[in-house]
């Protein structure tokens, strides 16, 4: 088993007993990027030197005892719309092509108070608006498991990182569906919390009332225990919360006996793949067999999610995105006569076309005249939408779905047809209007050998019953890599008997 | 259905120059995504409070003192132009 094979909370068991360095750790994994870089595109940048630096400064930490969290001195990757200080940070944007935040993300310094490492920043579509990471201004990533896929987006670069064993597991942000669905085509694992549980002050904001930050890794465990060490209340996002039981990493055990889990009938019908649909409700078997009880149930309003979620988050972003005037920082379009000018001319050039069809969608739902229309009636929407999970919630512990309709597209086929591109979207976005958690993790694969993403969603702080029940799942497959063999916990368990 | 008049006014909201083949092609974009929201009115809504945030948070307060520190130049490092301690733009007023 190499050494990038390991899952990253055995890396950590093993950094704190001595038996791999850091900086073993850190050059290992900076290798493998070197390595792989060409053929997957995950990174927009790469702390070789930087990341370097800090695997002595914290071996030493962890000799002295000041990092002591389970994750001290593994590699972990962040997407680009989270802030590092002094760091090339672009939301893969020519806009910020050479933006270097002033300050770092309350994630970020959550990270490095936990002793990890961090490599970089990885690629994803431009601000955020994308479900395939090719609307990125820095180039596609390519999907580890078939380099002529997309692997998905926006945190594609971060979930492909973790796939391809280009990092041991990353940050990505979720708005409506940006951490799950690329985790599902990518065969890796991803949590969008609740929100309010981890702070977005340092997150370049796309939909604040949507955006939420969360794991990306290759299994539940790794996923929990990152969550752990980002949670928290902060004061400089007052939409973040003291919330109870944040111990993610002890959630793992207890299995699913005597939990309700519903099936919602409206998720398996239109346009879900028969083999995504197989795989996933193979799935509840496996819970129903450990114990669970499943069966079909309802669930309102599911086709009004994609509607409103695409009218709020655009409002949000054109709102959001107003700052973006050449005249603070970012790109400023050259030879200007007046500030009107720098403003249309910097917008124009500096947004790539997805940014700049959501900049016109968010500016006509919000204009005089449109407003009650579309943004007043998609808030009464997402009201409603909310109504039907809490509805919901009264008679189970959680929802079970696919995460995507599909497996992985081909590079190239879904630009051309937004509006197919934003139907994808289907299973997650209501999750982000009601502000729910909801965690994507791989269920088989198809005859094409492409990995299947099985989502639960649970209720309201409801990660800890959501982590148990993926952990109880996980623990019956055997998961592997793309290209470098099997995750390996560490404990000979079944991923490892499977190696390659 | 979306109208020249439609495009140029949100384009304007929006900030944006777009050039003609790119009008043309967000004109039939929008009217395809706007015709999907169009959906939304199948849903019943009377009387239904719109919601703007999920948590039952209202007003968060804090005290009003200052807790970030001197950082002009750093922030000011970002700048694309700069005179001095001040953000530089092309001249606005006549």
């Amino acid at each position: 088993m190499k050494l990038t094979g390991l899952t990253a909370v055995e890396l950590g068991r093993r950094i704190k007993s001595g038996e791999i360095g850091v900086r073993e750790a850190v050059e290992a994994q900076l290798d493998a990027i070197s390595a792989k870089e060409d053929k997957y595109h995950c990174y927009i940048t790469v702390l070789r030197e930087e990341a370097l630096a800090r695997a002595d400064e914290v071996q030493k930490g962890i000799r002295e005892g000041r990092y002591t969290s389970p994750l001290a001195g593994v590699p972990v990757a962040v997407k680009d719309n989270i802030c590092m200080r002094g760091v090339r940070t672009t939301c893969a944007s020519k806009m910020l092509e050479e933006f270097r935040p002033p300050y770092s993300a309350a994630v970020v310094e959550k990270l490095e108070a936990a002793g990890t490492v961090i490599l970089g920043k990885t690629n994803m579509d431009e601000f955020a608006m994308g479900s395939t990471t090719e609307t990125s201004f820095f180039g596609e990533t390519k999907n580890p498991w078939d380099i002529t896929r997309v692997p998905g987006g926006s945190s594609g670069g971060a979930a492909a990182a973790v796939a391809a064993g280009e990092a041991f597991a990353a940050l990505g942000s979720d708005t409506g569906g940006s951490i799950r669905q690329p985790s599902a085509f990518c065969g890796v694992t991803g949590i969008k919390p609740t929100y309010g549980t981890v702070s977005r002050y340092g997150l370049i904001a796309y939909a604040s009332s949507l955006d939420q930050i969360g794991p990306i890794a290759r299994n539940v465990e790794d996923c929990a225990a990152l969550l752990e060490l980002i949670a928290g209340r902060d004061e400089r996002d007052s939409t973040s919360v003291t919330r109870e039981g944040p111990a993610f990493g002890s959630a793992l055990s207890g299995g699913v006996r005597g939990m309700r889990i519903g099936i919602p009938r409206g998720y398996f019908s239109g346009g879900l793949d028969a083999e995504v649909k197989d795989a996933v409700l193979a799935a509840a078997g496996v819970l129903q067999e450990q114990g669970a009880e499943v069966e079909e149930s309802e669930l309102e309003a599911v086709d009004y999610a994609i509607p409103a979620y695409y009218v709020i988050a655009s409002a949000e972003a054109g709102s959001n995105l107003s700052r973006y005037d050449g005249v603070k920082y970012g790109y400023r379009a050259p030879g200007c006569g007046g500030l009107q000018e720098v403003y249309k001319k910097t917008r124009s050039e500096g947004f790539g076309e997805e940014v700049r069809r959501r900049m016109l969608i968010g500016a006509f739902v919000l204009s005089s005249g449109y407003y009650d229309a579309y943004y007043g009636k998609a808030m009464k929407v997402r009201e409603v939408i909310r109504q039907g999970f809490d509805r919901a919630f009264e008679r189970y512990d959680m929802l079970l779905g696919p995460t995507a309709p599909t497996t992985a597209p081909k590079l190239g086929a879904s630009l051309g047809d937004p509006l197919k591109m934003y139907l994808g979207d289907i299973y997650t976005v209501a999750v982000n209007l009601a502000g729910l958690p909801a965690i994507s993790l791989p269920c088989g694969r198809d005859r094409a050998g492409l990995p299947i993403g099985l989502q639960l969603i649970g209720r309201p702080f409801g990660e800890r019953e959501l982590i148990r029940a993926a952990r109880s799942f996980e623990q019956t497959r055997q998961w592997r890599l793309p290209a470098a063999g099997c995750i390996s916990d560490g404990r000979g368990g079944a991923a490892e008997r499977e190696a390659v | 259905m979306i109208t020249d008049e439609t495009i140029a006014y949100a384009a304007a909201l929006a900030k944006l120059e777009l050039s003609g083949g790119e009008r043309e092609r967000l004109k039939k974009d929008l009217s395809e995504i706007l015709g999907y929201i169009d959906r939304m009115n199948e849903l019943d809504t009377d009387g239904v409070e719109p919601m703007s945030h999920v948590l039952p948070v209202t007003n968060v307060f804090r005290e009003d003192v200052v807790t970030n520190g001197e950082d002009g130049e750093n922030l000011l490092a970002n700048a694309p132009d700069r005179s001095g301690d001040s953000f530089r733009v092309p001249r606005t007023v006549e």
